[in-house]
């Protein structure tokens, strides 16, 4: 009889071979699969050292307090040996106020910086659902407060223009459920449009002779930087998108006339550049309007970057609208809801949360656009502020730290509103695939 | 969508029109009707008495009359007295030679850098997300200033690459040098790069209008195409009929370079290289003008990154099933990818590819920050400034542009229907 072995413990586990398991395995997988795969790895390795060896010396010699582009370099050199570069913040350091406001007066920066945090808190309940309903009051009435923070004047004139909306709204409740949507909407734009037009300068300068509640005025002409860009980018998101809707469902309209007339509209807008409509607003608007009429450029720009990414939003939403099923607007009309119910009810969530990429892409296009205008003689911060910046002759030898810093800017930005998208689109995901 | 109510027995009465959801449409478009109507002989009338106070006239004769001022970069004769119509085709045709560059360039950039960020390369793939998230979201002016400031801020002036034999036998260098294996050079006043040129000419054809040496090229690569289409086809027949196919690589190669390559070579075919000046300027080579290249560059650049993300989604948006299906008949990774994926992933890419293509184009108009001589410098710039006449200058810019870009989408729908999945 010969001994039998018989292992009674379990022995423990191996682990993988080397070349199967940890770093190894992950580089073997993902950096050197294949020879062409292992070339790429190279070239891509050496193309993020010529980019950073070139980048990271000139970042990390920084100087930020400097009075002039020769004192930067002097002080790199002094502290690195002659010969050294580094990038020079200081211009940003020390124009960091144009860049913010452009020309706006010195004292009065509390009040766009005030706006801003108002506007953060109108923007929030907006962006996230789960915050407090009442927040939206704040943002409903945003437009004025921003208004008369910005441009100062009386208080009156952005309550009275308010009012406009709120005398929309009643005529519009009044005539509902004796006209229908259609009429009782336009009726009430109607309404609105004769209280602007006759009454609302009447009531603004009685109560302003009365209780004039005024902040200084400053004017259009001084505002520039990163402050135009919020306003124009701002006002034209928010008027940008009722619009486009509007012009996607006349698209979609079985009424002929309103269907060639939006069809008309978006084509030509989409066909041209936008710099041709800036050029419209600053040289043509003048022709097409009454002779007297005198219209701030900014609001002229505003009209023109808001019809443009109306038209470009129309057409996402119009891509939104023909991806749904037919059977959502069949089942809509057979559950008897009317054209409008059946909009808001069961079309309009579906469409506009297949077009979220879209739309906010629209959005960050037009953010990054409004850089454009500085084209028609308005102060935007990366060519306006940075061509004033060096004109002046203590930063004319600077070239990269302007573009740099305001490229980061939009960079945040818009990065910001991309992944905004992702985060919603995520959470607005119902489906099970 | 039209909502259906009970048939009403009572005869028409006018509050029908907006009550009744029959006659409602019609009421609806008739007042939109008037009010279109109405605001257009507003804006009309408007126009017409405003030209009326400032004493101008719309017409378009000032277009025959003489220009008065120089274009640089004109690919079409032209000179100071020629008309401002002349101005504006030299205008138009940088515009379309910017585009038609641009496009090329940007669709290669975009498909190369689309394919590497979905690679299992990971260094690659995050270069390439970090080229595409950078370019994305960052505005296309800041690149082109990015990129033009500095090519004629910080370049030297070509007196600069001066080297003469004196400062050789001194052994002094020269202020700047040449990039690229001295075969580039970044000077104030442009790039100088090598040029292809032909030594010798193929004798003028009398009768024919077109340059003989020109045609011949054409003809001959016409007719390597064709030879080239011919094996392929017999191949393939052979293939029908046996099942083995023959290799083709070799033959397709030799005829499709082979003429072409006798032919330059006759003609004396060589690169034409700046060489540094021992004057003031450079010999020889093709200068590109800063604004040309600054623009070219950043509209390549940030298209290309917004074609990569078309074509990314392109290929995502096919299902794995596909390439899973493609395995397990037996096709390897690069004729799944030519065969299975591809075709069904451009009928996702094209129509965002045209819109890139027309949003490219329409940027060309951002030559207006670097001074390029494009559509809107010429016809939009200078001689709207010029003749004081806004009204027709933008008038006719804008329906050019408008032309340009209702021509490119309907050529690209053309070739979108052609590779369309055809369905019953």
């Amino acid at each position: 009889m010969t001994d039998t072995f018989v292992r009674v413990a379990m022995l423990p586990p191996e682990l993988p071979p080397a070349s199967q398991r940890g770093a190894i395995k992950w580089m073997r997988e993902n950096l050197f699969s294949s020879i062409t795969n292992g070339a790429l790895t190279v070239i891509g390795v050496v193309v993020v050292y010529m980019i950073l060896s070139s980048v990271t010396p000139w970042l990390w010699h920084s100087v930020w307090n400097a009075g002039s582009e020769s004192e930067c370099r002097a002080i790199v050199e002094a502290k690195f040996g002659p010969g050294a570069t580094g990038a020079c913040w200081a211009v940003i350091n020390e124009r960091w106020p144009q860049y913010m406001f452009g020309l706006y007066p010195n004292d009065l920066y509390w009040r766009p910086t005030l706006a801003a945090v108002i506007l953060l808190v109108a923007a929030a309940p907006v962006l996230f659902l789960s915050l407090p309903r009442q927040l939206l009051w704040v943002t409903i009435l945003f437009p004025a407060i921003a208004f008369y923070l910005l441009w100062g004047g009386t208080i009156w004139a952005p309550v009275s223009a308010m009012l406009g909306f709120v005398v929309m709204g009643l005529a519009y409740r009044i005539l509902l459920p004796m006209v229908g949507v259609t009429v009782a909407g336009s009726l009430g734009f109607v309404a609105a449009c004769l209280w602007w037009l006759f009454l609302s300068g009447f009531v603004s300068d009685t109560l302003a002779s009365i209780l004039p509640l005024a902040l200084r005025p400053v004017d259009s002409d001084s505002f520039g930087g990163f402050l135009l860009a919020f306003v124009i980018g701002v006002t034209a998101i928010s008027f940008s998108l009722p619009l486009g809707l509007l012009l996607a469902l006349g698209r979609q309209s079985n009424m002929l006339i309103v269907k060639t007339l939006c069809v008309g509209f978006i084509e030509f807008i989409r066909g041209v550049p936008l710099i041709t409509l800036l050029f419209t607003a600053a040289l043509l608007l003048g022709y097409f309007l009454p002779p007297e009429t005198k219209f701030d450029l900014i609001l002229k720009v505003i009209i023109l970057v808001t019809f443009f990414a109306a038209a470009y939003l129309a057409e996402v939403i119009r891509g939104g609208l023909a991806a749904l099923p037919r059977g959502q607007y069949e089942a809509a009309d057979a559950l008897g809801l009317d054209y409008w119910r059946a909009q808001r009810l069961i079309i309009m969530p579906q469409a506009l949360k297949i077009s979220i990429p879209g739309i906010v892409s629209t959005f960050i296009g037009l953010f990054k656009d409004t850089t454009l205008v500085t084209f028609v003689g308005l102060f935007d911060p990366l060519k306006g502020v940075t061509t004033f910046v060096r004109a002046d002759s203590n930063w004319k030898a600077i070239y990269w730290e302007p573009y740099i810093f305001v490229g980061a800017i939009f960079f945040v930005i818009c990065f910001g509103m991309s992944r905004y998208s992702m985060y919603l689109e995520k959470k607005l995901k119902t489906d099970h695939h | 969508m039209a909502t259906t109510s009970d048939v009403p027995n009572a005869s028409f009465r006018l509050s029908m029109l907006i009550y009744d959801t029959r006659y409602r449409a019609i009421t609806i478009q008739v007042v939109v009707l008037i009010l279109f109507g109405l605001a257009l002989a507003w804006l009309l009338n408007n126009t017409a008495q405003n030209l009326a106070v400032k004493g101008k006239q719309f017409d378009y004769t000032f277009l025959g009359s003489r220009a008065g001022y120089d274009i640089t970069q004109a690919l079409i004769p032209y000179t100071n007295d020629s008309s401002h119509f002349r101005a504006l085709l030299v205008g138009l045709i940088n515009t379309l030679v910017l585009a038609l560059i641009g496009c090329i360039l940007a669709t290669f950039v975009g498909v190369t850098a689309g394919v590497l960020r979905l690679s299992k390369n990971w260094v690659v793939a995050r270069l390439m997300t970090v080229y595409v998230e950078i370019f994305r979201n960052i505005p296309l002016l800041l690149w082109i200033l990015f990129i033009f400031v500095p090519l004629t801020e910080l370049t030297q002036p070509p007196s600069a690459f001066k080297l003469t034999e004196a400062m050789i036998a001194a052994g002094e260098e020269p202020v700047a040098t040449m990039k690229l294996d001295h075969t580039v050079a970044f000077t104030n006043r442009g790039t100088y790069m090598p040029f292809p040129v032909l030594e010798h000419s193929v004798p003028a054809i009398p009768g024919v209008p077109v340059n003989a040496t020109f045609l011949v090229i054409v003809l001959v690569l016409a007719g390597s195409f064709y030879a080239n289409a011919r094996i392929v086809m017999a191949a393939r027949s052979v293939q029908e009929a046996t099942g083995v196919r023959p290799t083709t690589w070799w033959k397709s190669l030799l005829v499709l370079f082979g003429p072409i390559a006798v032919l330059l070579a006759a003609l004396g075919f060589h690169l034409n290289y700046p060489v540094p000046p021992t004057g003031f300027n450079f010999k020889g080579g093709f200068v590109v003008p800063h604004p040309f290249l600054a623009l070219l560059v950043a509209l390549t650049l940030y298209t290309g990154a917004f074609i990569a993300e078309i074509v990314r989604a392109g290929i995502l948006a096919i299902s794995r099933g596909q390439t899973e299906a493609a395995y397990a008949l037996g096709l390897r990774p690069n004729r799944t990818m030519n065969l299975v994926i591809l075709p069904q992933a451009l009928r996702v890419i094209i129509p965002p590819l045209i819109s890139q293509y027309l949003n490219l184009t329409k940027n060309t108009s951002l030559g207006i920050a670097v001074s390029y001589m494009d559509l809107r410098g010429t016809l939009g710039g200078v001689t709207l400034n010029q003749t004081g006449r806004e009204l027709e200058c933008m008038l006719l810019m804008m329906g050019i542009y408008l032309t340009i870009s209702l021509i490119i989408s309907t050529l690209m729908n053309f070739y979108n229907n052609s590779v369309r999945l055809k369905e019953r």
